[in-house]
């Protein structure tokens, strides 16, 4: 955390919605009365691709456009994802890597590891897309988590951005992945 | 008042929205697309009270805007890159004609080889033509300046188009805090629309016929340069004004940072003054006396503003993001120019950087700087005026 500010990278596939939670994420950082940034990975995107979406979150307002190199956080939104690509390319030493997983991922020593199972929360939420299940806001409520935010500015974050129906099923998602998330040191 | 995350982008077409522009005529290109996106959610939502003109080109997009103008209403169109290059005909002809109208260009680089990423390249492509340019450093800024010029255009002072550029996705598609002012506050702040004449049915008005008295002509391209030298206390007036309704004042021409008792200088406009300003705080923990002047318009160029500042410094570096091959950097060409005609003998050098999109961090500028400070405190001079910057 560098000038008090915590840099975030998001990993997903194209179509699953990395994008919208780094959104979200400025959403409830503002909510708490924190400066939000967000912005997607410059370039062509393409469904089922692997994508990136990049969040800063300080106390102070980001002045700071240039690309997120050294991460405190990667979010993981895909289980196959780390076979794929480097995601801890450029995360600090002692960062934390919050991930969508069915069971106790391996990292190695050096990071701590939140993992929740946000697939089987969306589809038990029947949040589907195309046959996809939608994790990000569930990835979201697991977030929470290392960032010390209250479940309750996440929730309110994806009911603003989504609205209606889909924001509290959304933000149901994002509650039981902060219930269910598990901690490695 | 409501406070939103919003893309740069978004920014623009909620200023849009808020001046009561009546027409928007576009095409879609990226990185611009989505601010047209939403204006027409806008429109279609009944949100906005406007028409959107679907054309087949840029060239008619700028063309459709320029006629419901002249037509006496606000308009407003945004491109980008190779449209707006596509556009660059009828950017002339709207400001020779003298009607105010509002384009939001998303600066994106030109091709070959096909990049969408961020450079001055298209925006200060425009810079000889008569329109206003300002560029943005933040979101806020897009939406308040957006609204602002049609305030200012409309100036029976100045009465040219204006441009408001914001850089390709470091800005156009990033999310951050947005305060949306009401609408009752814009109707406030903005009068009746102006403009130096109106085209109505049955009422003729011959424009742009073959000059017979080429002194004229001449003359009208003065007036072109007079107006835009007046529109300079335009654009003050108004920030004062803005500043008194929102609490948002950004300087008028210029902003300066820790520029008081700042020795050497730097110059910067668009996104990246953010990452200059991070590299002038880091600059100063170090001891290095560095002061940064952003540029928020380019047309008019803020001469007055710059060497005031810059009178007793000992060093002026001007960053570019665009190249006039062949000779320099066009901030760079303003402002060395306007020294020398000033009598100001000052060390000036150009760094070029972040052409077509390279990123550049704040440590990237502060490294760049500390290198070229370090040479103007040893040697009293720059050894060579350019110097193209790839990062550490």
């Amino acid at each position: 955390m560098s000038n008090g500010m915590i840099e975030i990278r998001f990993h997903g596939r194209g179509g699953q919605g990395a994008v919208t939670a780094a959104n979200i994420l400025v959403y409830a950082a503002y909510k708490a009365g924190l400066w939000g940034q967000a912005f997607p990975f410059f370039g062509a995107e393409r469904r089922g691709a692997p994508v990136m979406a990049f969040a800063r979150i300080s106390k102070r307002r980001i002045r700071v456009r240039s690309m997120i190199r050294h991460p405190d956080i990667v979010v993981v939104l895909d289980p196959a994802l780390p076979k794929l690509v480097n995601v801890l390319d450029g995360l600090k030493q002692g960062g934390v890597i919050v991930i969508n997983s069915p069971s106790k991922p391996e990292f190695g020593e050096g990071y701590r590891v939140y993992y929740v199972n946000a697939s089987k929360i969306a589809l038990d939420l029947n949040l589907v897309l195309a046959g996809w299940p939608l994790v990000n806001t569930a990835i979201l409520g697991a977030l929470a988590r290392p960032l010390g935010f209250e479940i309750g500015v996440i929730e309110e974050a994806i009911k603003d951005y989504l609205g209606g129906g889909r924001g509290e099923v959304n933000a149901k998602a994002a509650r039981r992945a902060y219930e269910e998330v598990k901690v490695l040191e | 008042m409501v406070v939103k995350p919003l893309t740069g982008n978004y920014a623009a077409a909620y200023a849009a929205k808020l001046s009561r522009v009546k027409v928007v005529a576009a095409y879609p290109i990226t990185p611009q697309t989505t601010i047209v996106e939403k204006l027409a959610q806008f429109i279609e939502d009944g949100e906005m009270d406007a028409k959107m003109i679907r054309v087949e080109s840029e060239h008619s997009a700028l063309a459709a805007a320029y006629g419901a103008a002249s037509g006496g209403v606000r308009a407003f169109t945004a491109t980008s890159s190779q449209g707006l290059l596509y556009m660059h005909e009828m950017v002339w002809w709207v400001a020779g004609s003298r009607i105010p109208l509002v384009m939001a260009i998303v600066t994106r680089t030109l091709g070959p080889p096909w990049n969408i990423w961020t450079d001055h390249s298209d925006i200060m492509d425009q810079r000889d033509s008569g329109w206003l340019i300002m560029m943005a450093e933040h979101n806020q800024e897009v939406l308040d300046e957006t609204i602002k010029m049609f305030k200012i255009t409309e100036d029976p002072r100045v009465f040219l188009p204006g441009i408001v550029g914001l850089d390709a996705f470091i800005l156009s598609h990033t999310t951050e805090p947005v305060d949306i002012p009401d609408q009752e506050l814009v109707d406030t702040f903005l009068p009746p629309r102006r403009q130096p004449y109106v085209f109505k049915p049955g009422d003729s008005l011959l424009m742009g016929n073959v000059p017979r008295n080429l002194k004229e002509n001449m003359r009208m391209r003065e007036d072109i340069h007079n107006s835009l030298e007046a529109a300079k206390k335009v654009i003050e007036e108004v920030d004062e004004e803005w500043g008194k309704l929102t609490g948002r004042r950004y300087g008028g021409l210029i902003e300066c940072y820790r520029c008081e008792d700042a020795s050497h200088f730097i110059v910067g406009m668009g996104a990246w003054v953010g990452d200059m300003r991070e590299a002038v705080d880091s600059l100063r923990t170090n001891g290095i006396k560095v002061g940064l002047i952003k540029v928020r318009y380019v047309r008019p160029f803020p001469r007055e503003d710059i060497l005031k500042w810059v009178v007793n410094a000992k060093s002026v570096i001007v960053f570019d993001r665009s190249v006039s091959a062949g000779s320099a950097g066009p901030l760079f060409l303003d402002v060395a120019a306007h020294l020398m005609a000033a009598g100001i003998r000052v060390p000036v050098k150009n760094i070029l950087a972040g052409i077509t999109g390279l990123d550049v961090t704040y440590e990237d500028i502060a490294d760049a700087v500390l290198k070229s400070v370090a040479e103007v405190e040893e040697t009293g001079k720059f050894s060579r005026f350019i110097e193209w910057y790839y990062g550490r």
